[in-house]
């Protein structure tokens, strides 16, 4: 059985950070088969953190972040191609120039997509920009060299933050828009958006909060010059990004039969996608952005993710098992984590932030600039977010694992005297804000609605 | 014999050459072993990493009556620690000078090819009077500012200071802390002058960067910069010389990877990482908690001393396979030769840079070299442990 599992034909649909991940992890796994690695950019994996830090600083060009890799994985790379449709009894995936591929185990890693400004005409204009990819920095990072009198950004979330960021820094003035109360509430709760609107602000960001777009307007010649708001009020502005969260790319698995949906394509602990009926498939998995994957440690939810730890570790997983038997499968259950760098903070994320109904400064404190913010629910530790102070995280994601009680036990020699005061956690319901979240819980808690599965478009 | 001497037995001088089979018997008893004298040894690397991110574990000697000045940021704990700490990074690593430590590779390779001339064929050498303590010497006196002539006088001071931090359970400690104290004053005094001296004649060290730092706010106080100086100076030589001496007393026990590094020195920085686990040289870390902790099942009282035994948490079979074979190839090697956590070494990208450059210079004379005593005479010092001597015939 083994055997057979090691040779074979592995098709991988994504050429991204999980895709390329995952064909290194089947060849270190002594996969010996042909290995194909389908991808509807035309450009080999690169890298999108810095998309949003580094490229719009102009401290690297937007074509400079190829991933590198840990090995040669012995690949067919077909670049360029967009996946189309998929045939699960016949094993093909059909691809947009007509031809199609066979194989014996799939993996789908095909992440997700900018969500376009919803007015088709209006995104249209000169000057509106998305940025998920490496032309979407490229063009931005040119707009943003060539000095515009004003950026608009609409949307608070992590991206539209540092956009925002990277704007500042090359002293451009900007403006964000956030229909939610303050930035990055859905990711991060009341508190530390409060922290985030502070920081913006003190950095020279234009910030309203509880507005939303209703117009982009055009110059009559197809050039962007300004937003109307919802209070009535106009921004002047030759730069527009919208920074409104992302789309799961699951279009072409439509009449697959699989369980995709707008937060992803269920699958289970071992990355094995499900099909429409909950019954389990045992050649086709998921890995990245794509999936939507249950947790133990909060409360079995599917948990839909855009991170670029949760893909590395997802794919490796969903790799390993594509080519060991049933017992030697290892199930996914790394702690979600990510970072982010605005306004002169490094912020880092262990858990689940909004898996909380309180939180409590363990260490440090709002008016340093340093802490470390813990979350709870019902009484165990969940999550925690430093604040330029990231080694301190190896400590929670203990605590989290452990399920240990919250709020944390005392005697850290920097605790604030707030500490031991929980106060509300205050995650608002993503449908308030502007930006899709990116972390959602997508199962059902009695005590909790967090998330609405709608359909798009 | 019972675990409860265990940390008697891995401090005496006899067991220095080779500590190795009390650490598995440590890790055998515990993973938290607690000593007659009602502190506590740990040698497991998981247990081990989890009190080095602790936040309610101190690093604070004052906590337990054993100083009453200030001491320097490797011995506090935040935010005091993280404020010196960071106000010590900015003359030597980034955010603030990112491309210092990068810019001492010229340098090294320099001191390292004008020590080699004594690598002469048919010769004897000590690998650490020769080079493995002049080299990083050399180094962190140019880079903090200090004449290299005056390393007898700082030498006494800095032997006096790590035999004062050195961890000797069964040894009544007053007279060394009197000694360690009385060379902590007069190598502070010693090196607030050298600064005092530069103030408003910058130039390019370390010494000079703080001394006339613009900003009231980054400033350190006259005692604070006393401390933080005697501290880079004494860390910055005493374990690089035990890390490269050990270097080479592991290659030329293994003569296989010394023809393979020999072949291949693109494996040189790995090497370094796999000595740094295989033979590191800090082995042991003093804390006390500030709280009661739970750790494995034993709870370690508030005000206890710890002794995190990393040297033993590196061999620890549950974190790495085949702990004891010395592979340069190793993956997923995440040791505790540095530390871990906020106190994690503060010198760490320039001890690699000069184990590496160290190492790679000696490679070529290593092949016939064979050594003349093993075990070498190591230094009492247990917890910073390496040779004495280490004489090579080449």
């Amino acid at each position: 059985m083994t055997g057979d599992l090691r040779d074979g034909r592995i098709v991988i649909v994504g050429a991204s950070l999980a895709g390329l991940r995952a064909a290194e992890t089947l060849r270190d796994e002594g996969f010996t088969g042909s290995l194909t690695v389908v991808g509807d950019e035309p450009c080999p994996p690169y890298d999108r953190p810095p998309l949003s830090k580094q490229v719009l600083l102009g401290q690297a060009a937007a074509d400079t972040t190829g991933l590198p890799m840990r090995r040669d994985p012995d690949a067919d790379w077909l670049l360029g191609v967009r996946a189309t449709g998929l045939d699960p009894l016949g094993k093909r995936v059909m691809l947009a120039d007509g031809e199609s591929l066979s194989y014996d185990r799939l993996l789908i890693a095909t992440g997700t997509r900018a969500r376009p400004w919803p007015n088709p005409e209006e995104a249209a204009l000169d000057g509106v920009f998305t940025l998920r990819t490496r032309d979407d920095a490229a063009g931005l990072a040119e707009r943003l060299a060539a000095g515009p009198q004003r950026v608009l950004v609409v949307g608070g979330g992590f991206t539209g933050s540092e956009i925002a960021s990277a704007c500042r820094e090359r002293g451009l003035d900007v403006t964000v828009t956030e229909r939610g109360p303050a930035p990055l509430v859905g990711a991060l709760g009341g508190t530390l958006s409060k922290l985030a609107a502070v920081m913006q602000r003190n950095h020279g960001v234009d910030l309203r909060c509880g507005v939303t777009i209703t117009a982009l307007r055009g110059d009559g010649n197809g050039r962007f010059i300004g937003a109307e708001l919802s209070d009535g009020s106009r921004i002047d502005a030759d730069v527009c990004v919208a920074a409104l969260g992302a789309i799961r790319n699951v279009e072409w698995l439509a009449d697959s039969g699989l369980a995709a949906g707008p937060r992803g394509i269920a699958c289970d602990a071992g990355c094995r996608a499900f099909n429409m009926y909950g019954i389990v498939t045992d050649d086709v998995f998921v890995a990245g952005d794509v999936s939507r994957f249950p947790h133990p440690l909060f409360g079995y939810q599917m948990l839909s993710l855009e991170h670029w730890g949760n893909a590395v570790a997802q794919a490796e997983v969903a790799a390993h098992n594509m080519v060991n038997p049933g017992p030697l499968r290892r199930p996914h259950l790394a702690l979600p984590t990510f970072w982010s760098t605005q306004f002169g903070l490094n912020i880092k994320s262990v858990g689940v932030p909004t898996f909380s109904d309180h939180v409590v400064i363990a260490q440090g404190s709002l008016e340093a600039r340093r802490l470390t913010m813990v979350y709870g629910y019902q009484g165990r530790v969940t999550a925690a977010v430093t604040v330029n102070m990231a080694k301190s995280l190896d400590y929670y994601t203990h605590l989290i694992e452990t399920a240990a009680s919250f709020p944390p036990p005392p005697g850290a020699a920097d605790r604030a005297i707030a500490a031991d005061i929980p106060i509300p956690s205050d995650v608002p319901d993503p449908k308030q804000l502007s930006h899709g979240p990116t972390v959602a819980l997508t199962g059902y808690l009695p005590d909790r609605r967090l998330t609405v599965v709608q359909p798009t478009g | 014999m019972t675990a409860d001497t265990l940390l008697a037995r891995i401090t005496d001088y006899a067991n220095r050459p080779d500590p190795w089979a009390l650490y598995a018997k440590l890790r055998e008893a515990g993973p938290v072993v607690r000593q007659a004298d009602g502190s506590y040894v740990v040698g497991t690397y998981h247990e081990i990493a989890a009190l080095l991110h602790d936040p309610r574990m101190s690093v604070d000697p004052r906590i337990r009556g054993k100083a009453t000045h200030k001491p320097p940021f490797l011995r506090l704990d935040d935010p005091e620690h993280h404020r010196l700490r960071t106000l010590a990074m900015r003359p030597f690593g980034p955010p603030h000078s990112p491309g210092r430590v990068d810019a001492m590779r010229g340098e090294i390779a320099r001191i390292t090819e004008e020590l080699m001339e004594v690598f002469q064929p048919g010769r004897q050498v000590d690998v650490v009077d020769d080079f493995a303590y002049p080299l990083p010497v050399t180094v962190i006196c140019r880079l903090l500012g200090v004449p290299r002539e005056d390393e007898p006088l700082f030498r006494e001071w800095s032997d006096a200071l790590v035999a004062s931090a050195d961890v000797r359970p069964e040894e009544d400690s007053t007279e060394r802390d009197r000694a360690g104290d009385q060379a902590r004053i007069e190598m502070g005094r010693y090196l607030v002058d050298l600064a005092e001296q530069r103030r408003g004649h910058p130039s390019d060290d370390m010494l000079s960067a703080f001394v006339n730092e613009p900003d009231p706010a980054l400033r350190l106080t006259a005692e604070e910069l006393a401390e933080t100086a005697v501290l880079l100076l004494i860390a910055g030589h005493e374990t690089t010389v035990n890390l490269i001496t050990n270097g080479v007393l592991t290659l030329l026990r293994h003569p296989e990877h010394l023809d393979q590094l020999r072949r291949d020195p693109d494996l040189l920085p790995r090497a370094v990482e796999e000595l740094l686990r295989y033979e590191p040289p800090v082995h042991m870390r003093e804390r006390i908690p500030l709280a009661d902790i739970d750790v494995a099942g034993t709870t370690i009282p508030q005000g206890a001393s710890v002794v995190l035994v990393l040297a033993s948490g590196n061999r620890d079979p549950k974190r790495f396979q085949e702990p004891d074979r010395f592979d340069p190839t190793r993956p997923d090697n995440e040791h505790l030769g540095f530390g871990s956590g906020i106190h994690l070494c503060y010198g760490a990208p320039l001890a690699r840079i000069e184990a590496q450059a160290a190492l790679g210079a000696l490679l070529p004379h290593l092949g016939t070299a064979r050594l003349v005593q093993d075990p070498p005479p190591y230094r009492q010092n247990a917890m910073l442990r390496g040779p004495r001597h280490l004489p090579i015939q080449l």
